[in-house]
């Protein structure tokens, strides 16, 4: 009597806990305000099992450190430093349970769930946000230089297309301030303009505009080592973001700008989005550390008058303002007619820091919410369809003792969910198709019982002796046969991403799960039944 | 009560060369197929993009194809998935143009070129994509790499649990008709075209648990049946074995086929490769157990005899001391070994 009521207490206690953990509790969500877009926290009451990112929709992101660029010599540390960038960004960006782990040695893994918008989730973690100042080409050392870039292209066999330069004065109109355009030079040899017939002098000192098409081929001609050699020093070259229309044609301003910056994006404390009053563009304003601030002030204060380049990731935001007066403490980037959402997203960015190293996305998942809904829809059918029939089966061919089987199964169903829920796993697809198949294999066990039970029984054994027998003698198949399948199942968690990870986890959790049911709470059904009955001679199996 | 195959007992060790001819008719042309074409790897394995559309309208694959090639993305794989106005298009890295590791971005171009193309063939606001992935050939290479792996880890750990628990002799039979298992699924896979995707690679993981499980589950039975009968020989010992064990293997995979029929039915296009090689693997596990496993315990025992704990050779078999003739129905099967009681 005493063993059976602690199994029953063991039971029923196992019950309970697992109930309490699939009680809907209230969790706390970041969610962003719709109104004002900043995060707000909110409270939901939910039942406590992660869904994988295929069942709740969202956006999986495998980052790794772009090399194409020049070799990144530590990539393990590189990617430590980003992964607590592209967090802090994330926690900002307003997922519910945003993933930023990493995986192996060099790989980011960013998980967004429920996120529905891939590109802005790509364009937040990816973006470098490296944030300079710099002044333009005052001196317009870069304009004089272009007609020994066009000799020096000559020599190295590059003509130009021989296109009329004299398009260009009306091309800008009448607002070209600066003296004339980059004299095309009297060419030693004709057509040595490969540079020059390319480029446009722009509005202010150092901008030079590039017909879009002409952009690719600009930018191979500026890369040549025959080039490089011949730029003035001290200056660097940067596009901008923004294609300009002067006429119907698209151009893009490229800019002469000092190699050296007044201070960069390391010296902002603050970055907040607004939009201006009194032109409706969307602007970001950044306080400075007390450094920052000083700096920025000296060098300002030195360059009134001049043009401050705003360069952000390697490109010139909109086009360089002019210094009016010493900048001191706070600053503004002007963004124009932006929308005020890319402006929150790139104080955003500028808040949460610079990454070391640029990123690149090598693997991209995104699942729409709509599928995931589906998915758990189909699930579900299959696994209710796939449980009515066991349920009948195990019924039909072992009567009472099918019954029993039934409600070990069903405290089976609660653990594995509890286990999932307890700790902290996620429910995938393939998770829910292991979770179905493993209800059809988590009556072996019984089955195994039950069949050993029986020839026990046909040996003309006594009812109580062919139960023990039948247990002592069908565990250590059960034991073997399970130990393989939980062997094979870890082996596919270590190997497996994601979904497969899921799918290993519900069937080590279905195997744990199994040994309880099927055999501690069958055997204490028995023993009840024994109690009961001790004159009992025939068993309903 | 209901029993069905109690007290069996059906030679089945004496159709084995019925069942090799049977497993071989199956896996040689597949493997051939296999050589001649290869398997139709997931993008994930690829590399390479893959997105899945829903459109208000119903469209034809041509329709759609046609779009592609007008944007310049040639060589997409257009199917129809589930619903006529759901399609789930894929381009793998190889075969639309040369992208080199460097450029991993060719992925996410893809991407916009399908979008582009759909928007111009639908028009905006017509379709969803409801699924995209882009994977990069250097994740996808890993991949390949790391599922073999698994697969041959899997066969080391069984191994040694196996000698562990049972003998060394158990483990290698266990073992090699794992492997006849992975050439049948493989086969199986290759004849139906399935997709194979990390879920499927994880399918055939489950499907190599599960026949080592129904495998174990008749070895048990030999070795307790070693120990009590110790004057029948291995051939009996197995005959017998299986049949006994036969009324649970019936409703064991019975009752996981129950499951695996409703996963591909209702389980939806995602889970359903996943289901079939399941459902496969419930027929070729429980063929190999009794086929190929307990017929190779035959030839290892008569190859590498052992010793038992006084000394005597154990699985001391009529078959070991001469090729026996393809015994008729009524073998020197179970009948006898249950006489022995």
């Amino acid at each position: 009597m005493s063993t059976i009521r602690s199994r029953l207490i063991v039971i029923a206690v196992v019950a309970v806990l697992a109930v309490i953990s699939l009680v809907p509790r209230n969790e706390t969500q970041r969610v962003p305000d719709a109104v004002t877009g900043r995060m707000k926290d909110t409270t939901v009451r939910r039942v406590p099992i992660h869904l994988g990112l295929d069942l709740q929709g969202g956006v999986h992101l495998a980052l790794e450190v772009d090399q194409s660029k020049g070799p990144v010599p530590d990539c393990a540390d590189a990617i430590q430093r980003a992964e607590r960038v592209v967090r802090a960004r994330i926690d900002e960006f307003g997922t519910t349970e945003p993933v930023v782990q990493i995986v192996g040695r060099c790989r980011l893994v960013v998980e967004l769930a429920g996120e529905k918008d891939p590109s802005r989730a790509r364009a937040i973690v990816q973006r470098t946000a490296f944030l300079e100042f710099r002044i333009t080409d005052m001196k317009n050392l870069f304009r004089d230089a272009l007609p020994g870039i066009d000799r020096a292209l000559a020599q190295a066999g590059i003509r130009g297309t021989a296109a009329p330069v004299s398009s260009v004065a009306q091309l800008l109109g009448g607002d070209t301030t600066k003296g004339k355009k980059k004299a095309p030079a009297p060419a030693d040899t004709a057509g040595a303009n490969a540079m020059s017939s390319l480029l446009f002098q722009g509005q202010l000192p150092g901008e030079f505009l590039v017909p879009d098409e002409q952009v690719a081929r600009a930018d191979s001609l500026l890369a040549r080592p025959e080039v490089k050699a011949v730029i003035p020093r001290g200056l660097d070259l940067k596009w901008g973001t923004d294609v300009q229309s002067r006429g119907a044609r698209p151009y893009r301003p490229l800019y002469v700008v000092e190699d050296k910056p007044i201070i960069t994006g390391e010296e902002l404390t603050k970055a907040t989005a607004r939009r201006d009053q009194l032109n409706n563009h969307s602007v970001v304003i950044f306080d400075l550390t007390r450094r920052g601030s000083r700096k920025f002030c000296e060098a300002t204060g030195q360059h009134v008058k001049d043009y401050m380049a705003i360069i952000l990731d390697g490109k010139v935001v909109g086009q360089p303002p002019i210094i009016n007066d010493q900048i001191c403490g706070t600053g503004q980037i002007d963004l124009q007619s932006k929308p005020l959402t890319e402006a929150q997203d790139l104080a955003l960015v500028l808040r949460a820091g610079a990454l070391p190293a640029p990123l690149a996305i090598v693997e991209e998942r995104t699942i729409g919410p709509s599928l995931g809904t589906d998915s758990i829809h189909d699930g579900i059918r299959a696994g209710a369809a796939g449980i009515v029939l066991v349920v009948l089966i195990m019924v039909v061919y072992y009567r009472l003792s099918g019954v029993l089987a039934v409600s070990a199964l069903t405290l089976y169903v609660l653990l594995t969910l509890a286990g999932l829920a307890a700790f902290g796993f996620t429910l995938t697809l393939p998770g829910i198709a292991g979770f179905v198949l493993s209800i059809g294999m988590a009556v072996d066990s019984n089955v195994l019982i039950f069949e050993r039970i029986r020839e026990e029984m046909q040996h003309g054994k006594t009812l109580r002796t062919s139960i023990d027998e039948g247990f002592r003698h069908a565990m250590s198949a059960i034991i073997d046969s399970n130990a393989a399948t939980a062997l094979t199942a870890l082996i596919l968690y270590e190997v497996g991403t994601g979904p497969v990870q899921g799918f290993a986890i519900t069937l080590l959790i279905g195997i744990a799960a199994s040994f309880i049911s099927a055999i501690f709470v069958v055997r204490t059904f028995y023993m009840i039944w024994l109690q009961r009955r001790p004159d009992m001679v025939t068993l309903s199996i | 009560m209901i029993r069905l195959f109690a007290n069996a007992n059906y030679d089945f060790i004496s159709f084995r060369r019925y069942a090799y001819g049977l497993t071989a008719l199956l896996i040689i042309p597949g493997m051939i197929l296999l050589a001649l074409r290869g398997l139709n790897y997931s993008i994930e394995f690829t590399g390479g993009t893959l997105v899945q559309v829903q459109t208000k309208a119903v469209v034809s694959t041509a329709d759609l194809r046609g779009a592609l090639d007008a944007t310049g993305l040639k060589g997409a794989e257009i199917q129809n998935f589930g619903a006529p106005n759901e399609f789930v298009i894929r381009a793998r890295l190889a075969g639309i143009r040369q992208v080199s590791d460097s450029q991993e971005g060719g992925t996410q171009e893809v991407a916009r070129e399908v979008s582009e193309a759909l928007t111009a063939k639908l028009g905006a606001g017509q379709f969803t994509i409801r699924h995209f992935e882009a994977v990069g050939p250097k994740v996808g290479r890993e991949l390949q790499g790391k599922a073999g792996l698994a697969i041959l880890f899997s066969f080391i750990v069984t191994l040694i649990y196996l000698a562990y628990r049972f003998e060394w002799r158990f483990g290698l039979a266990a073992v090699l008709a794992t492997v006849h298992d992975i050439l049948t699924t493989i086969a199986f896979i290759r004849y139906l075209n399935l997709e194979v995707s990390l879920v499927v690679v994880g399918a055939v993981l489950t499907m190599v648990g599960y026949s080592l499980n129904d495998t174990i589950i008749i070895f048990d039975r030999v070795r307790e049946n070693l120990h009590k009968f110790r004057r029948q020989n291995l051939y009996q010992i197995l005959n017998l074995s299986i049949n006994e064990t036969l009324p649970r293997s019936i409703l064991t995979h019975g009752t996981t086929m129950a499951t695996t029929l409703a996963l591909v039915l209702l389980g939806g296009e995602v889970i359903r490769p996943f289901a079939l090689v399941m459902t496969f693997a419930i027929f070729t596990g429980t063929f190999s157990s009794i086929y190929i496993a307990a017929p190779i315990l035959m030839y290892i025992e008569k190859r590498w005899p052992g010793k038992d704990e006084r000394g005597a050779r154990v699985f001391t078999g009529r078959t070991s001391e001469a090729p026996a003739p393809v015994p008729t129905g009524s073998g020197p099967g179970g009948g006898r070994a249950r006489a022995a009681v």
